[in-house]
């Protein structure tokens, strides 16, 4: 009976799978004569969502806390310790995920995918640094950012980046929001979350290739400030401008400049701003042609942008999984590759007709023409207004620190003789009082 | 003088005015997200009926042990004897001997239930979530055995690292009300 019962077993194990198509019950389920009752599949609860709400206030009061300190008490020691906090707690305690720079794409996608629902973590995580910034600059980065914590901290020994190579290499966040917006919009992919440096320090583990990434920003970070904050992150670049446009914001002295220079290097991160005139009488008649010529150059910028974008989407395309498995099946049946992969075996499994699967990944190549047409011009417009920027100047009385660039940090604070004076009258008021 | 005053207060105004543009623009997107929002979380999950078990949710996890383990659906199951997701192709013996094994770090536990049927269970502690299993069962069985993301376990990341590495596809955020995907022997699809 038994090595029937086994044979019968094999032999409809072997044949079945030619009849039966997927997910068809082969084998009934016994009918059981001991009684036997079969247990449920198990399914352990999703982490709880007040987690998420307690992120959220934090944020908020971290977010308060950060701007008291830096603006009203003016301590670089207390601003530090509560950078250290955050980085505990919003790093190591909660894994670096969710954080505002990647918000941005949750954000995009809710825009433009009207399926997806955002978590409200990650709307808050968006939107309240935005906020705090327009009124105190950008105490997110100097206070409560875990990824800007964790530079902060190994910064050891400083150097200058020339003010050149600094606008040059800022470039990169500019074309890394375009590029994270673009795959976030067309669905294809999270590229800030999936090339976040540092979240492997985070969680303690994971992939090789972003670790290394990570290892090396932080070394670079030994020497350079914050390269991460400074030339690569997205969420930065809206806050630069945001920052511009302050009510508060930190200023170098307490109480007026006295242009005694001594803050002049104070600043790892390049934010500190001397004092400027008009342009001499000799170069401002060259300065008027060069932005004459800058101006000219920008809507010939912006016109190659959206050239080489548009140029650029079916490479850009190739991001989403759709359009990749459309590839590769189209390889397969003209017989230009050998074999199979394991997409298009999944994809094969699935039944679906290949003419679906052309008109889908052609729908999203179209998108990705309009996508990486704006994402062009997007680009011409930042390197266009960049050499515009550099071409005009300001007028400045005092060394301040330029909103844009300035992380809230207060290391500049105690290389204020101004700001000396101002601490010893509160010593001696306390004194006095006591 | 009265030229320079008059700058100022241009630029002034248009500062102020810029500065409530962009206000407006961020509460426009914190409308936005809040009208789309769901008050429950997303969480990930895989669609048991797209994974083809290619074995790339117990290397890509970002947990060093993955989130994702093997589930057995027991209404499913046909309780075989020889289980093809539980024994190699061609064992030597229908035993609990290692050599006949399938699963890489023996997470599957076999019970004699009454003859000729066995139960088989998954130890989640040693699931690796490699789906070997998974693809034995689907393969010759009933495909009662699939790959499900644990919600004690996953990190809810932002972009689950699986579903992007996922060949089929088969990684959606669902509702955190109902985090699995189970297979039921009531579906016909």
């Amino acid at each position: 009976m038994m090595r029937f019962l086994r044979l019968t077993t094999f032999a409809a194990a072997v044949l079945i799978p030619c009849l039966g198509a997927q997910g068809e019950i082969r084998f009934p389920p016994p009918e059981f004569e001991s009684g036997y009752q079969f247990p449920q599949t198990t399914t352990p609860g999703a982490q709880p969502v007040f987690h998420e709400y307690i992120d959220v206030a934090l944020l908020v009061v971290g977010l308060l806390l950060a701007s008291y300190l830096i603006l009203k008490r003016r301590s670089r020691r207390a601003v530090f310790v509560l950078m250290i906090g955050a980085l505990l707690y919003f790093g190591f305690l909660r894994d670096g995920c969710i954080c505002p720079i990647g918000a941005i794409q949750n954000v995009t996608l809710t825009i433009f995918d009207s399926s997806y629902a955002i978590p409200l973590a990650a709307a808050a995580f968006f939107v309240i640094p935005l906020v705090f910034t327009l009124f105190h600059g950008r105490v997110c980065c100097g206070a409560i950012c875990p990824l800007g914590a964790i530079q902060d901290a190994v910064l050891r020994r400083p150097v200058v980046v020339p003010r050149w190579l600094e606008s040059g290499l800022r470039l990169l966040a500019y074309a890394y929001l375009g590029v994270a917006i673009l795959f976030a919009a067309t669905g294809s992919a999270f590229l800030i979350c999936r090339y976040d440096p540092f979240v492997g320090f985070f969680r303690l583990g994971g992939n090789w290739n972003i670790l290394i990434i990570g290892v090396s920003l932080l070394l670079i970070g030994l020497f350079v400030g914050r390269p991460y904050c400074r030339f690569l992150c997205p969420y930065g670049v809206l806050l630069r401008h945001l920052s511009r446009l302050s009510k508060r914001r930190v200023t170098i002295t307490p109480t007026e400049c006295i242009q005694c220079r001594l803050c002049e290097n104070a600043c790892p991160f390049g934010a500190i701003r001397e004092p400027t005139g008009d342009w001499p009488e000799g170069e401002y008649k060259v300065a008027k042609r060069r932005l004459a010529f800058f101006l000219a150059l920008l809507p010939i910028l912006v016109g190659g942008g959206v050239w080489g974008g548009y140029a650029l989407r079916n490479q850009l395309a190739r991001m989403h999984p759709r359009v990749r498995t459309a590839e590769r099946i189209r390889l397969e049946e003209l017989g230009r590759v050998e074999g199979t992969t394991d997409v298009s075996d999944a994809f094969r499994a699935t039944g679906q007709t290949t003419e679906l699967l052309y008109h889908d990944a052609t729908a999203i190549r179209d998108r990705y023409g309009l996508g990486g047409a704006l994402l062009g011009g997007f680009l011409g417009v930042v390197v266009g207004g960049k050499l515009i920027a550099l071409s005009v100047r300001r007028r400045r009385a005092e060394y301040e620190a330029d909103p844009a660039s300035c992380f809230a940090c207060g290391r500049c604070y105690k290389s204020c003789p101004k700001e000396h004076e101002r601490l010893k009258k509160n010593r001696e008021a306390v004194e006095g009082h006591a | 003088m009265a030229d320079k005053q008059e700058n100022m207060n241009r630029r002034k105004f248009l500062r102020e005015g810029l500065w409530g543009a962009c206000l407006a623009g961020v509460g426009t997107a914190a409308g936005l997200s809040v009208a789309r929002n769901n008050p429950d979380n997303m969480v990930w999950q895989i669609d048991p009926y797209k994974c083809i078990a290619c074995g790339n949710c117990a290397t890509y996890c970002v947990l060093e042990e993955s989130a994702v383990k093997c589930v057995q659906a027991y209404a499913m199951c046909g309780y075989c004897d020889l289980c093809t997701g539980y024994f190699v192709p061609e064992p030597k013996a229908l035993d609990t001997g290692a050599e006949n094994g399938l699963c890489p770090t023996g997470a599957i536990t076999r019970t004699y239930v009454e003859d000729p049927y066995y139960e088989y269970t998954i130890d989640e502690s040693l699931c690796n979530g490699c789906g070997k299993c998974v693809k034995g069962c689907m393969a010759f069985g009933n495909g009662s055995l699939f790959l499900q993301v644990r919600h004690d376990r996953c990190k809810n990341c932002n972009e689950c690292a699986i579903a992007a590495a996922c060949p089929s596809q088969a990684y959606k955020r669902v509702p955190a009300d109902q985090p699995y995907l189970l297979k039921g022997a009531d579906h016909t699809s």
